[in-house]
């Protein structure tokens, strides 16, 4: 069985990804996916390509404490992370987020739940290829205040 | 005590320096005081670890706040909000 947590530069097959995950569990009722793309777009301006920049180690150890938490919270049985870093292009595949369960109420909150948890505590960077140069890219607010709304549950 | 310091992203770039092995003095006992033991260096530190900079700081690769105490020998990183995904 593969890692359930992978950083990795090359691409990923989501189906082929999918089917691994919930191969040989028959408890398994709802598959959901979470497939984050490279946009060509990003605060007005064209985006050519980016470079993703990470914390080799405390990745890990963050998307870890990210999974043991959604399975905490939500009856799931199998998760997946595969995030990407290195260069990337607009249309590539960049993150990965699968989760099986019995039902979808469980998948689909622990997805969006990882999602948003990864979106501001995977130490993860985005360095954006403009035509105006290369820029970082800067943290939203939505990220946090999606974030936040989780500590209330 | 000695501490291995670790920059990302924008900050790496800003500072020229991704890791670095240092000892310091005993009044630095937080990251906060350890943010401003390196600002005390001049630029480019004072610039851009200043208060009104917003960055993130993990020690021993966790995420901490600023009242967190240091330990001998901790790996203390220091970076802007993070924007995977």
């Amino acid at each position: 069985m593969p890692s359930p947590i992978r950083v990795q530069e090359k691409d990923f097959d989501i189906s082929a990804e999918i089917a691994l995950l919930r191969k040989g569990d028959p408890r398994v009722g709802a598959v959901v996916s979470f497939l984050g793309t490279v946009r060509d777009m990003n605060d007005g301006s064209q985006v050519k390509g980016m470079t993703l920049e990470h914390y080799p180690g405390m990745t890990e150890k963050a998307l870890q404490e990210i999974l043991d938490q959604a399975k905490i919270r939500w009856d799931i049985y199998q998760t997946l992370v595969i995030h990407r870093v290195g260069p990337l292009l607009p249309e590539d595949q960049i993150v990965l987020v699968v989760v099986t369960s019995a039902h979808r109420g469980e998948a689909f909150a622990a997805c969006e739940f990882i999602m948003d948890y990864l979106k501001t505590a995977a130490p993860f960077w985005k360095k954006e290829d403009t035509p105006q140069g290369a820029r970082w890219v800067d943290a939203r607010v939505t990220d946090d205040v999606a974030m936040a709304r989780w500590k209330k549950c | 005590m000695k501490l291995e310091l670790r920059f990302f992203a924008s900050l790496r770039e800003a500072l020229g320096v991704s890791q670095e092995s240092i000892t310091i003095p005993d009044s630095v006992k937080t990251i906060a005081d350890l943010r401003a033991h390196l600002i005390e260096r001049g630029n480019p530190w004072a610039d851009v670890l200043a208060e009104d900079k917003v960055l993130r700081c993990a020690l021993n690769q966790v995420m901490v706040d600023a009242n967190t105490p240091l330990q001998e020998k901790a790996e203390i990183a220091f970076f802007p909000p993070v924007t995977g995904g």
